[in-house]
């Protein structure tokens, strides 16, 4: 029984993104029944590349998915080298949950009322400083560069390649490593980037290819952030997905082919830039240099990471102070007027979607926490090893943009006659958390001592009591943890909950999303915070319930 | 590829099982099998006071007929239309997701030319009694579409400009002044990106205000010089673009955006389908109370808000009972009651009895309303292919900027 778990986790996977790419590629071709196209044609490709944004956009998803990753990598790295040990890191690691749960919209707008012309920070700096009694026409959010969208997503990136690089950096024993690296009189910088990087990088690729993946054909962030004269590829896609002429559906379909194209020529840079960048550490490592005086670098990183934390934790405060405003002119710094009536206003229309969002985050962690369970439990009775190959099916959902198989897979969830139930959006959130859940929970149950196991077997106990006697409980914070990731994730889906729900399942995204679209800052503080809130929810219960369960057991904390 | 159109065949068939199809003319029939439905109506969510006035009417029609209605809020009402075309695609021919969708212009054209809509119902609504299709031929034809019953009014919208009188205190009312006022007060004016559609609607209302003769307005494109006829707005647009806001680099992508960048004084002046949007926002501590509303001097162009009904809706008969409470004095009054929501009526004064009218003579108009005669003459809106036409050309000529 426990070997058939692999393989349904496999299928679970797979045949959603496989099945929406069909139902997406087809039309594409010009299949389309539903609007007269049944014959096999490549116009809907020359209707796209006659879009006279199409170079400009294409390129803009290029520049500000390379730039976004690489900032982010080297921003987590530079991070990790100067300060991991130290007692400066544990900040990073506390702030690390809540910058993690809060939810990519939720940020963005944060970020756009922070740095804006009429943002906090010039308010803050106006009029004393500045002598702007209005606000200077800068274009600073939506900048055609996306500068302002590539601050985004490295604020949400970042604290992400933390989390993979912090989970796997045990396996590359960095104590010890840096000891001799130390004994050798390296800097700590150096002694990092030369001895552990390399190890380090091979075991966050995947991450670090979802990164890109994501960075690449993000929709929501460049919405609120990115430039629009022309967006990045794939919100042009979504915007020709909603377009009134049916028949764009078809050009949609061939865009979202193209950025398909597009994340899988990316990855095949992006591997080559490896090489590169291995050919020139090699040489860097031969060459021996010491590079003692780090203090800028460390520096540098810290302030950088600072930054992008401190946009994410700023924004959010901004849009909690919208929240409460009255009327807030410019240039002051704090509202005119203080009341209470946007809460009272949106409030109720958001607790409604909470019911949804908490049934459908927690069915689909909870199915993806006993495949993920059952895949590692399975693994460790038979002695199975995972090829490498099942990593990449479990990236697969992470690597194909969703405007690429969502579109599709609603079409299929409709032909299976699925109709709007929750059940379907369950599975589609499935498709998403799982991923995150067993990437979270497979580092911790796979380094678990065994000895407890046989133990456990020498004093005859069986193999399922064993399990849920002495493993689960010890497993019980890695659980959590798991738990807290996947209910963050599900919260946060906007596309999947629309296209499958057909709009009638309502969570709390879909809601924020809705009301945001007014643009008022006000409803999309309200409206952000709650997001916030529902997705923080899970990681509370992974800190606080370990400590009420073994209040008399320290070890087992977590 | 093979897969899809072989299950697509297979559930062509299956779809088709016929349920009885609901008799519009046969009021009763339909008051009683509404009742226990639940109407899921697809409206744009983005509008605060709209989405109260949705509530209210949901609670109404839940309370008298037993018909329980949830407001879907859409980002764009695109979506519906996805989504239905969606099913139909799937073969899903009854049991829809959506009932009911807030709609009109390019929308309404797509579906209805696509099959997609339930009908004729819209004229055997009990108080369609109130409607003069003769008196306001907006509720009849949606930007010239006829409607043929497929779609049933609910709100008039007019174009009106709003403005602070604290920054400005005389508003340009011409073409010639808002360029002469771009001109000496750079990035103070700005409109939404086309093709958003009160972006579009700016591009039109602003070729009408060029036009020596707007009439060609009302045929479809492909029936006249279109290059000739817009050429003065291309003229006219390339002369203003670089005095816009953000140098027209960026723009605010939608209508109530606006209301944000007036707000932080970003920008004047700026252009909105509701003529009670100055009054509500004061009203709710989105604006200064400095602000007021203009409309251009030829008069601005004007059009109606309705509801259709998918072919494939599970509620059909539940969501007629909703449009007919939308149509009812009650509902008109209260929406165009300016502290509500401030759309104007469908109705006609004429054909209300006198308590009925009572209702609407006792609405007070906000601070920063224009009275109806102040509104002026409503121009017909042009035919959907303008819109669709403009707003491409306009993408090609400042939708790239790079």
């Amino acid at each position: 029984m426990l070997r058939l778990f692999p393989a349904i986790t496999v299928i679970v996977l797979l045949l959603p993104v496989l099945a929406g790419l069909i139902g997406t590629v087809a039309p594409g071709f010009g299949y389309f029944p539903a609007v007269g196209g049944t014959s096999l044609s490549v116009q809907p490709f020359r209707d796209l590349f006659d879009w006279a944004g199409f170079r400009p956009a294409l390129s803009l998803s290029l520049r500000t998915g390379l730039i976004a990753t690489a900032a982010s990598l080297i921003i987590t790295m530079v991070l990790l080298a100067g300060w991991h040990g130290t007692r400066a890191f544990r900040w990073v690691e506390r702030v690390l949950s809540p910058l993690l749960s809060a939810p990519h919209a939720a940020a963005a707008f944060g970020i756009a009322f922070l740095i804006a012309p009429s943002g906090w920070i010039v308010r803050a700096l106006s009029p004393w400083a500045t002598g702007w009694e209005r606000p200077p026409d800068l274009l600073i959010v939506q900048d055609p560069g996306g500068w302002a969208m590539i601050a985004g997503l490295v604020a949400k990136e970042v604290p992400f390649l933390m989390l993979m690089s912090l989970a796997a950096l045990p396996q590359t024993a960095p104590e010890h490593s840096l000891r001799i690296t130390a004994a050798l009189g390296y800097g700590r910088v150096a002694g990092w980037f030369k001895a552990i990087f390399p190890r380090l990088y091979a075991r966050i690729r995947l991450p670090v290819y979802a990164v890109l993946a994501y960075s690449l054909s993000v929709v929501d962030v460049a919405i609120i952030l990115g430039p629009n004269t022309p967006p990045p590829l794939a919100v042009q896609v979504v915007k020709w997905m909603g377009d009134p002429d049916l028949s764009m559906r078809l050009v949609a379909s061939a865009g979202a082919v193209v950025q398909l194209v597009l994340v899988i020529g990316v990855l095949c840079l992006w591997r080559l830039m490896e090489l590169a960048v291995t050919y020139a550490g090699l040489h860097a490592i031969y060459g021996g240099h010491r590079m003692r005086r780090d203090g800028a670098v460390r520096a540098a990183g810290l302030g950088l990471g600072a930054m992008s934390a401190g946009m994410v934790i700023l924004g959010l405060a901004g849009l909690a102070v919208w929240s409460v405003a009255g009327f807030w002119s410019f240039p002051n710094a704090l509202p005119d007027a203080i009341s209470s009536r946007s809460w009272m206003r949106f409030g109720p229309d958001l607790l409604h979607p909470l019911n949804h969002t908490f049934v459908i985050a927690g069915a689909a962690t909870g199915i993806a926490l006993i495949l993920t369970i059952a895949c590692l439990e399975a693994e460790h009775r038979h002695a199975l090893t995972p090829a490498s190959r099942s990593l990449w099916i479990l990236y697969l959902p992470l690597l194909v943009p969703q405007v690429a198989f969502l579109p599709g897979l609603q079409a299929i969830t409709l032909l299976l006659g699925g109709g709007t139930h929750l059940g379907m959006v369950v599975l589609g959130h499935l498709v998403f958390v799982l991923p995150y859940v067993f990437l979270s929970l497979a580092g911790p149950w796979r380094q678990w001592d065994a000895r407890f196991d046989t133990v456990g077997a020498a004093l005859g106990v069986t193999p399922n009591a064993r399990f849920w006697r002495v493993r689960m409980p010890m497993m019980v914070a890695p659980v959590l943890t798991a738990l807290a990731v996947g209910l963050a994730v599900s919260v946060g889906q906007y596309l999947p909950t629309l296209l499958i729900g057909g709009g009638r399942i309502q969570t709390i995204t879909t809601e924020a999303v809705a009301l945001a679209s007014g643009g008022d800052r006000r409803v999309i503080g309200v409206a952000g915070l709650v997001q916030t809130g529902a997705a923080m929810v899970g990681f509370a219960a992974a800190l606080l319930l370990p400590r009420m369960l073994w209040r008399n057991r320290r070890g087992m904390r977590g | 590829m093979k897969v899809l159109a072989a299950s697509l065949a297979a559930t062509a068939l299956i779809g088709t099982t016929a349920l009885a199809e609901p008799t519009p003319a046969d009021w009763d029939s339909i008051l009683s099998a509404a009742e226990g439905q639940t109407v899921y109506w697809n409206a744009w969510g983005g509008s605060t006071v709209t989405n109260d006035f949705i509530a209210w009417a949901g609670d109404q029609v839940a309370e008298r007929y037993g018909v329980t209605v949830e407001h879907v809020k859409l980002s764009d009402t695109a979506d519906a239309v996805s989504r239905v075309l969606a099913e139909k695609t799937a073969g899903q021919d009854d049991q829809g997701a959506i009932d009911l969708i807030w709609i009109n212009g390019a929308n309404f054209a797509s579906m209805k030319e696509n099959g997609l809509l339930f009908g004729p119902w819209a004229s055997d609504l009990p108080n369609w009694a109130y409607v003069n299709p003769v008196e306001n031929p907006a509720v009849v034809g949606d930007f010239t579409v006829p409607t043929d019953g497929l779609e049933s009014p609910w709100a008039m919208a007019q174009v009106v400009y709003y403005y602070d009188t604290a920054r400005l205190p005389s508003p340009p009312t011409t073409p010639a002044a808002f360029a002469e006022f771009a001109a000496a007060n750079p990035g103070r004016f700005t409109f939404p990106q086309p093709p958003d559609f009160l972006g579009t609607t700016y591009l039109k209302q602003t070729l009408y205000d060029l036009l020596d003769d707007p009439s060609v307005l009302q045929k479809p494109v492909a029936d006249v010089d279109y290059p000739a006829v817009s050429q003065v707005l291309w003229d006219y647009l390339d002369d203003l673009t670089p005095n816009l806001w953000r140098a027209g680099r960026a723009y605010p992508q939608n209508g109530p955006r606006q209301i944000q960048l007036m707000a932080d004084g970003e920008i004047d002046v700026a252009i909105s389908f509701n003529p009670n949007i100055a009054s509500n926002a004061i009203e709710n501590g989105e604006l200064p109370d400095t602000v007021r509303t203009f409309v251009t001097d030829n008069g601005t162009i004007g059009n109606a808000s309705f509801v259709a009904i998918p072919y494939n809706a599970t509620a059909k008969e539940g969501a007629m009972v909703l449009a007919n409470f939308l149509l009812s004095p009650e509902a008109q009054a209260r929406a165009q009651n300016p502290a509500v929501l401030g759309y104007g009526t469908v109705l006609s004064m004429d054909a209300l009895s006198p308590e009925d009218r009572a209702l609407f003579d006792a609405i007070d108009l906000g601070v920063a309303t224009l009275t109806p005669a102040e509104l002026g003459t409503t121009l017909a809106e042009p035919h959907p292919s303008w819109a669709t036409a403009l707003a491409e050309d306009w993408v090609k000529r400042y939708g790239v900027t790079q």
